[in-house]
């Protein structure tokens, strides 16, 4: 089989049977890429993966990225890419165009008004395991109570609030306030 | 030109959300609050359906509202197209940064400004998250949109806080149910919301 087909496919198939996103990810890709496909070793792939964390981006979309990008250079890198977000094109827009037609029944709108209750508890989740690695001294909690408290009052984008962060971090860091 | 503003909002969404896919979600509530395309129930709805498909969520999220601003331009045809250039404009900056980062990759990951930063934005998007999660906390428990809107009336129903508290129990504290998927969550809830009649 032509290799690039081969990546888009192999992505493909990881894209298919991650279900929840980039941490859900990573055993699936040990038996795709590691162990069938040898495209990586696997500290090749918890580096990509360390890195596609604490890189911007949708964890899942740069982990594939890199190992494609290693595997096949700058067009693998962009294949691996696109064969991962293709399933979430297919399957997604068939519900969308499903969904849309029957928002308006009053069942919908019933099952609706409990998932939302049920999308909370899940953001609250999010938040409170994210918390642990975030927040690890009081200047952090600071960073977190002034981006919290800015977003819920004032109307700014998040970019700024990302820049300021990112900005505070490598200062509170050179100024010696973080704690070793 | 919609699409290609609908391009460059994702591509910023890609750029700036740092942490996994919930990270999007305040992009997504901007979005929403600045172009008017879709409101903060759509969104929610929009979340409930990535948690539940197969796929990355912050690439399900971006499909759906792009599918969601494109389909009244024309129909379901620009709704795909939509999908597909929402898609790829979050994806652009990860194969552009992870296409830079892979040439010095262990200069990166050692580098101790790249460290420091992280520090900082570590911190940052919990608590972009958490105040994204407050607007939906507000749709889905006052039926408002925004804290101002508070003050103008709303509606409270004690019975969605006690579907909260069995989600919450579930999900954190009863170990048999603790690591199951969340589909599982959703369709109960989507269940309750329909036998006690949620919306009305």
């Amino acid at each position: 089989m032509n290799v690039y087909l081969d990546l888009f496919l192999t992505f493909a198939k990881v894209g298919v049977m991650t279900f929840g996103g980039g941490y859900a990810m990573l055993p699936i890709l040990q038996r795709e890429v590691v162990e069938n496909k040898h495209w990586a070793k696997d500290e090749e792939l918890m580096d990509y993966y360390a890195i596609g964390q604490c890189t911007p981006g949708v964890i899942a979309v740069n982990t594939a990225t890199f190992i494609g990008k290693k595997f096949k250079g700058i067009p693998g890198g962009i294949i691996a890419t696109l064969g991962v977000v293709f399933p979430s094109l297919v399957i997604i827009t068939l519900i969308a165009a499903v969904l849309t037609n029957f928002a308006d029944l009053p069942v919908v709108q019933n099952a609706f008004a409990g998932i939302r209750v049920c999308v909370c508890v899940f953001i609250f989740n999010a938040v409170m395991k994210l918390w642990k690695s975030a927040v690890v001294d009081i200047p952090t909690g600071v960073l977190f109570a002034i981006v919290f408290l800015g977003s819920v009052f004032l109307d700014l984008s998040p970019v700024v609030y990302v820049l300021f962060a990112g900005i505070m971090g490598i200062v509170l860091t050179v100024m010696g306030v973080r704690k070793k | 030109m919609i699409f290609l503003k609908l391009f460059w909002e994702f591509f910023k969404t890609g750029m700036f959300s740092v942490g996994g896919g919930m990270a999007t979600v305040p992009f997504l509530q901007d979005i929403a609050e600045k172009t008017g395309w879709f409101n903060s129930a759509q969104l929610a709805d929009m979340i409930a359906v990535a948690e539940s498909t197969p796929g990355p969520l912050g690439v399900n999220t971006a499909t759906y509202v792009g599918y969601t601003v494109g389909l009244p331009v024309g129909g379901v045809g620009t709704g795909i197209l939509g999908a597909v250039i929402a898609t790829l404009g979050l994806i652009t900056p990860s194969i552009i940064i992870i296409i830079v980062i892979a040439y010095f990759l262990e200069k990166f990951r050692t580098n101790r400004y790249v460290d420091a930063a992280f520090y900082g934005l570590r911190p940052a998007s919990v608590g972009l998250i958490g105040a994204a999660g407050i607007n939906i906390v507000l749709l889905s428990f006052f039926r408002v949109s925004s804290l101002s809107q508070l003050a103008a009336g709303f509606h409270f129903d004690y019975r969605h806080i006690l579907l909260a508290a069995l989600v919450l129990v579930l999900t954190r504290y009863v170990k048999p149910t603790k690591k199951l998927h969340p589909i599982y969550f959703i369709l109960m809830s989507a269940v309750i919301g329909i036998v006690f009649g949620f919306a009305q």
